[in-house]
């Protein structure tokens, strides 16, 4: 059994995972303090790929980064590659669509932040930089740990938007989504099972570790 | 050394017009739940940007609308003590203070003295979640100190505690505030701990102050509503003038006062304790009534009487009357009983 859509899946899942979790941070923490008008019409945007079929996001993604799209185009011409058809293709596709999940998750957890913290912070003369680091974080750490492992479970999972902005090439782009769904198609059932188990057995793995995460929160120093 | 604060702000329906100035010494800001209180000190404290207004300390604006300034929270130099504390739950005691100590970058004072001082020895590697809600007062306020605010403002600090911590507490503040010397703001809703605590207080009724005024004044002759009912008077009746004094006409009754009054009086106010039984008939506000309930409460009897020349629709007809549990043996309710009101106990009360 070839590993490379293995490896390919955590790889995109990682790195998007990683691209969600500062921008869907920032996306919530300027969101929350947004006069409200503002704030429905960012809301809605940011959340718009959650709801989308991700076909629909694969399709304007194409349109944009394609090789004749207005971004695809310029960066073939300036610097000579292809942002479509390519392992990092997926990147692009899943950080769009578990932005939301990230971004939601977050700012839930800042709505129920205690702005008390905040504002003891501010007369104790420590700057909104280092609250915001030390104080708002930490204390939201549940709803930004959950953010983001959801949105890195998403990614894993992501098949919609991906296999249309990378294609299926074996060794290339493949991933464990489209490689059940290639190998489905081919009728080779025992792999496909195969990858089916390896996709549930890292589901349960991240979902268990959240759990743990949740309940072994800090053990108490006396 | 004095603080001056003129906010005007609009929060969804709720509008707040404040403005006073106080000196060195403790000012109390007594005033129902959500009648802008807290509001009015994160707009001193700069962490609410008030609509207009002019706050200054010592010469030094922290804000002005006109002139668009607005100083941060953080070099305003103004502590504010939260109900609960609002220590960060992620940090220990010494965290706390060595985070506050640093972005202070000088060594004026030690955290160990701080520990010290406000009695934490042995919690320095608490979370807050783990001291109790005196401990909890007491950490916050040495994070304050270790700021070194030249304005201190405490808002509701007792609160969230019970009784005996309440108490405890209270002694603590009242050192705190007495050591710290400058401009102190001691927000309550609670008469007695103003009474206690505070030199001078400003009532806030509905998001507006009334004139800052000495304590005994407003314990002895409030003069409006919203100060008498802060003050913990529990008798009221609206109010006519007529050519013998004021006309209680929730009583049904005529009361000779001896307070000066003046045309725009619609209240009148009588504490418990001054409504006493009468041994006669007649005499200056002397007047018939029925007992509702006799309650026997913790170190006296309340008796609530309801005047026989009362109008039956008035919702304020009931007075309570409190005296010691000798006096009110045998008064059952039902029976008919006469009570006096001394004319200088007669408390006219504007708007």
């Amino acid at each position: 059994m070839d590993l490379f859509p293995l490896w390919n899946s955590i790889r995109v899942a990682g790195i998007s995972t990683f691209i969600t979790f500062f921008a869907g941070i920032f996306a919530a923490y300027y969101v929350s303090f947004a006069p409200r008008a503002v704030k429905g019409a960012f809301d809605c945007v940011l959340t718009l790929p959650m709801v989308l079929p991700p076909t629909v996001v694969g399709f304007f993604l194409l349109k944009t980064i394609g090789p004749l799209g207005p971004v695809g185009s310029r960066i073939l011409a300036l610097f000579g590659f292809k942002m479509t058809m390519t392992w990092y293709s997926a990147i692009f596709a899943t950080a769009i669509v578990t932005f939301p999940l990230m971004y939601r998750t977050v700012r839930g957890a800042f709505e129920t932040f205690d702005m008390d913290l905040q504002y003891f912070g501010q007369t104790l003369g420590l700057s909104d930089t280092y609250l915001f680091w030390r104080v708002r974080l930490p204390n939201c750490k549940q709803g930004i740990l959950s953010g983001t492992v959801l949105a890195f479970a998403r990614a894993l999972g992501e098949y919609g938007a991906t296999t249309m902005v990378t294609g299926y090439i074996p060794g290339r782009t493949a991933s464990i989504s489209t490689t059940v769904y290639q190998l489905w198609r081919e009728g080779n059932d025992a792999l496909a099972y195969k990858w089916v188990f390896v996709n549930l057995a890292i589901s349960f793995i991240v979902l268990i570790s959240v759990n743990m995460l949740e309940t072994g929160k800090r053990s108490v120093a006396v | 050394m004095s603080l001056y604060a003129k906010i005007r702000h609009r929060a969804g329906r709720f509008r707040l017009d404040v403005e006073f100035e106080t000196g060195p010494g403790v000012m109390g800001l007594l005033g129902a739940s959500g009648c802008g209180k807290s509001m009015t000190l994160k707009c001193i404290a700069g962490v609410i940007r008030p609509d207009e207004g002019l706050i200054s300390y010592d010469g030094r604006v922290f804000f002005d609308s006109r002139r668009k300034i607005d100083l941060p929270p953080q070099v305003r130099g103004v502590g504010l003590l939260f109900q609960n504390g609002a220590l960060f739950p992620n940090m220990t005691l010494s965290d706390s203070i060595a985070a506050v100590l640093k972005s202070r970058g000088d060594n004026a004072v030690s955290a160990a003295s701080l520990v010290k001082k406000f009695h934490l020895e042995g919690l320095e590697n608490h979370y807050p979640e783990n001291m109790s809600g005196g401990q909890r007062q007491r950490a916050a306020l040495a994070c304050i100190m270790a700021r070194g605010p030249s304005v201190l403002m405490l808002d509701e600090p007792l609160s969230a505690l019970d009784s005996y911590l309440r108490w405890q507490l209270e002694g603590e503040l009242a050192r705190v505030a007495s050591e710290f010397g400058g401009v102190t703001l001691y927000v309550s809703h609670n008469r007695d701990e103003v009474y206690r605590m505070c030199s001078s207080v400003c009532v806030m009724n509905a998001g507006r102050t009334e004139a800052l005024r000495s304590i005994d004044e407003l314990f002895e002759s409030p003069d409006t509503l919203a100060s008498c009912l802060l003050s913990g008077c529990k008798n009221y009746s609206r109010a006519g003038i007529s050519d013998r004094g004021i006309r209680a006409l929730d009583w049904g009754t005529e009361l000779a006062c001896a307070v000066r009054f003046g045309p725009d009086t619609e209240y009148v106010g009588v504490r418990s304790h001054y409504v006493r039984k009468s041994d006669t008939k007649t005499g200056t506000n002397v007047f018939a009534c029925r007992i509702d309930r006799v309650t026997r409460d913790v170190f006296g009897t309340i008796v609530n009487v309801i005047p026989l020349g009362a109008p039956s629709d008035g919702d304020f007809s009931r007075i309570r009357m409190e005296m010691p549990r000798e006096e009110a043996t045998g008064l059952r309710a039902g029976d008919e009983i006469y009570v006096r009101i001394r004319p200088e106990d007669v408390m006219p009360l504007k708007k």
